[in-house]
């Protein structure tokens, strides 16, 4: 193959750094990937080790631990902001967006390559100021929503919010730069003859949630400055007192916050498309309805973030209006759900674990989006609304179904990245683990939210203390899943066997699978051709092959 | 360093860089400086934090002008990647105004918010005149729209004493605004600590000076590269980001005008109790 041989001589496309400048200094998409798995590795330890001290704290009624209610709300909040800048975005666009649409469009790298370094190290820089927000004073016990007043200077008089507003400053202007970056790579570098219609799925959900990055981080970048403002320069634009209105800020969080779970989910729904076409052997059922679908979800994002207000007075139009929306979005969702099952549907079905994952991701997307149905409903959000139910939904519909989309993600391409594969053995073990855990930690919190549990309260009546246990218990058995997750990628890189350069077979069929495991430092220099009828998905045969 | 002939694609494949670090250590002076400074620390931290910004600004733009100017690295498709960015950058900025849009339109229009002020501007509230100096400054805007087009053409035809004056004229009427803002600010009967109205009036109107500020320096980085002979008529990706940058400037100016200046002042009566 000519992709191992042709680096070596002309200019400084073939300049192979060494030592640390390799990394701090790095214009390499899949170096920068690396390190944004890496740091997602390390925020999920974090904020791992967060929701297992929320979890041991609400094991039994009164307060275990948390003499100081305000720590237990900082470690809330930190756990919601870790989780989402810092573990699922670097992870699923930093990390496997860097590594993988380069090599699915047969590019020779992103179109930005410092820019791209520079992202990475901006997301760094917020998490640094993130974990320290912790430690400034009494800390953001303010929830990820930052609602004022709570979060103004009269509740939160000391630095610990400044610290949080200029975390989510520095790691959102990275995702910004990261999202420009990936969108002009995919619109401007597909090799030739990979038209946006034959791009495998895993590349539109990233292109489609670069554009939601691209429009929503700014409006949250303009809430959080004045936030800010009205923190520190006496401005009034969330304080009522001088004539401001404390919903304005939760109009601007929703109208980022909502399209940031599609941020979140759709790199997902990328994945779980690559992971069941290899494993099924197939290519992905209605493959057009599967990107334009993204498309609807992305938009529909748009247009729906009152339904995280619908309490908040907004009025009875409004709710209408949001109800009817917030529903919309089933249809485009219910096209990817049935996709993925008629894409299994005469499939010669292979159970390694990336799709185990992956049909572990189906059962608990298709609960958390059944119940966001429910919640979807302005009448029956009024009372479910800051309940154990909303916390039941929403990890099942984004926080595990993105991990277990991203454990899926792992165990497909760590060949590819490392050159070494993973344990079958190992991995279907630490599968069974991880899902029996989370749905033992997550189901029973439907139960204690109808029952009219209150979220965000280190304590709860007598009445709640059974299903408490029984979560507590299942967040023990996903500590063990977590940990060992960590074990194996240690044991894949001690003991893991030499990966080839496809080893899923004649279902692996995009251009990251045509290049050597580890993929070399650069592939595609020799940009490869893609034939007609091949649309990323389907057969290799002929379709696609390197250029001469 | 080698030929390039041993290249096959078109992409510029860019050296590893300083600047990113630095640039990120800089933004992260500036954020722990700013906290200090505004919960009663000293200013240093947060003006070495930009020094350092200011640095790595002109290293890693310096290193781009650079490799544009080696002749081969800026393909026609790198250049056309680098337009489609620029775009993307300026969308993005948009829905940064567009929050504080919101903010305005939330405070100042009931039928989009129960809650907004019946009258606007609000009781108290001297506005500007619209029609004054406000008026003044959208006539050097649209101006300074039309000078950077007539450079743009010298840029095609590739007269370069024509590119030259009319990218500096652009600039200087940039900083012309900018002055007669500061002298506006100067004069507002209302101050920033003062409500609604002028956290609304001053945030947006702000930012949007400074975005003056970040395109007028931008042109006239252009202007001394036009005098290099950087700009040719197939090549100057740097001078039509400036414009682009400079247009949206122009447009987000003739939203706050209309918006802001003239239609917020119309609810205006004189001064309360008269």
């Amino acid at each position: 193959m000519a992709y191992a041989t042709t680096a070596g001589h002309g200019e400084h496309d073939d300049h192979h750094p060494t030592g640390w400048r390799r990394w701090i200094y790095s214009t390499n998409h899949k170096d920068i990937g690396t390190m944004y798995i890496i740091l997602s590795l390390v925020a999920a330890l974090i904020g791992g080790v967060m929701s297992w001290m929320i979890r041991l704290e609400l094991a039994e009624p009164g307060i275990q631990f948390f003499d100081n209610t305000q720590f237990y709300n900082v470690l809330v909040t930190a756990h919601g902001f870790l989780m989402v800048f810092f573990v699922v975005m670097p992870a699923m666009i930093g990390g496997f967006g860097n590594w993988f649409v380069p090599l699915m469009i047969g590019a020779p790298d992103m179109a930005f390559p410092r820019m791209n370094n520079i992202s990475f190290w901006l997301t760094a820089a917020g998490l640094t100021l993130l974990v320290s927000s912790a430690f400034v004073g009494e800390g953001p016990g303010t929830g990820w929503t930052v609602y004022p007043p709570l979060s103004s200077i009269a509740y939160h008089p000391g630095a610990a919010v400044d610290f949080g507003i200029l975390a989510l400053h520095l790691a959102g202007a990275g995702s910004i730069l990261g999202a420009i970056n990936l969108i002009v790579t995919v619109f401007n570098m597909r090799a030739p003859g990979m038209t946006l219609h034959r791009m495998p799925l895993f590349v539109w959900a990233i292109l489609v949630t670069a554009f939601l990055l691209l429009l929503a981080l700014p409006v949250l970048a303009g809430a959080l400055t004045m936030l800010l403002t009205d923190r520190n320069f006496g401005t009034s634009f969330y304080a009522v007192s001088g004539g401001g209105d404390p919903l304005l800020w939760q109009h601007l969080f929703w109208f980022f916050g909502h399209p940031e779970v599609y941020i979140i989910i759709l790199p997902a729904f990328g994945i779980i498309s690559q992971i069941i076409s290899t494993f099924s052997k197939k290519p992905v059922f209605g493959y057009l309805g599967m990107a334009y679908a993204m498309c609807a979800i992305g938009f529909v994002g748009f247009i729906v973030w009152a339904h995280h207000m619908y309490t908040s007075g907004i009025g009875t139009n409004a709710r209408a209006y949001f109800t009817v929306a917030t529903m919309i979005i089933a249809v485009p969702t219910g096209i990817k759900i049935f996709s993925w099952l008629a894409t299994m549907w005469g499939g010669s079905i292979d159970f390694k674990a990336p799709m185990m994952f992956a049909l572990g991701f189906l059962w608990l997307f298709v609960i958390g989006g059944v119940t966001g149905v429910v919640l979807a409903n302005a009448g029956i959000d009024f009372v479910m609304h800051d309940t154990y139910y909303v916390v039941a939904h929403f990890h099942y519909v984004m926080a595990i179904a993105a991990i277990f989309a991203m454990f899926g993600a792992y165990y497909y391409w760590i060949g590819k990245m490392s050159g070494r594969q993973y344990s079958e053995r190992l991995a279907q073990i630490q599968f069974w683990i991880f899902f029996i855990g989370v749905n033992v930690l997550f189901f029973p919190q439907h139960f204690l939210g109808l029952g009219g549990m209150p979220r965000r309260i280190p304590d709860y009546p007598d009445a709640f203390a059974g299903w408490n246990m029984v979560s507590s218990v299942g967040a023990a058995i996903t500590m063990v899943g977590t940990l060992m997750f960590y074990y194996i990628i240690w044991h894949t890189f001690r003991y893991g066997k030499t990966a080839e350069a496809n080893p899923w077979g004649e279902g692996a069929t995009t251009l990251e699978w045509t290049v050597p495991s580890p993929a070399p430092f650069h592939t595609h220099e020799e940009l490869p051709v893609i034939g007609a009828g091949d649309h990323g998905h389907g057969p290799l045969h002929g379709g696609v092959q390197p250029a001469e | 360093m080698a030929t390039h002939t041993t290249k096959s694609h078109p992409f510029h494949m860019v050296d590893p860089s300083p600047w990113p670090i630095v640039a990120t250590i800089a933004a992260f002076t500036i954020a722990t400086g700013g906290i200090w400074f505004m919960h009663g620390g000293p200013p240093w931290i947060l003006i070495a934090g930009f020094a350092v910004l200011i640095v790595s600004f002109f290293g890693w733009w310096r290193d781009v002008v650079n490799e544009a100017q080696s002749g081969h690295n800026h393909t026609s498709v790198v250049q056309h990647g680098l337009r489609v960015g620029v775009l993307l950058f300026i969308a993005s900025e948009v829905m940064f105004f567009f929050a504080f849009f919101w903010a305005y339109f939330n405070a100042s229009v009931p039928l989009i918010n129960s809650a907004a002020h019946t009258t606007w501007p609000p009781e108290g509230i001297t506005p500007f005149h619209a029609w004054g100096l406000p008026f003044l400054n959208t006539l050097i805007l649209l101006t300074s729209g039309a000078t950077v087009t007539v450079a743009h053409h010298a840029v095609r035809l590739n007269d370069r004493e024509k590119m030259v004056f009319w990218i500096g004229a652009t600039a200087v009427l940039g900083f012309l605004f900018l002055g007669l803002q500061a002298f506006e600010y100067h004069h507002a009967a209302f101050g920033l600590t003062g409500g609604i109205y002028p956290s609304t009036f001053f945030l947006a109107t702000g930012f949007h000076g400074f975005h003056v500020f970040v395109g007028a320096a931008f042109l006239t980085v252009c202007f001394f590269r036009a005098r290099a002979g950087h700009f040719t008529p197939n090549q100057h990706v740097g001078f039509e980001a400036a414009a682009w940058y400079w247009h949206f400037v122009d447009v987000v100016w003739l939203f706050l005008f209309v918006c802001i200046y003239w239609w917020g002042s119309a609810g205006y009566h004189g001064p309360a109790g008269h």
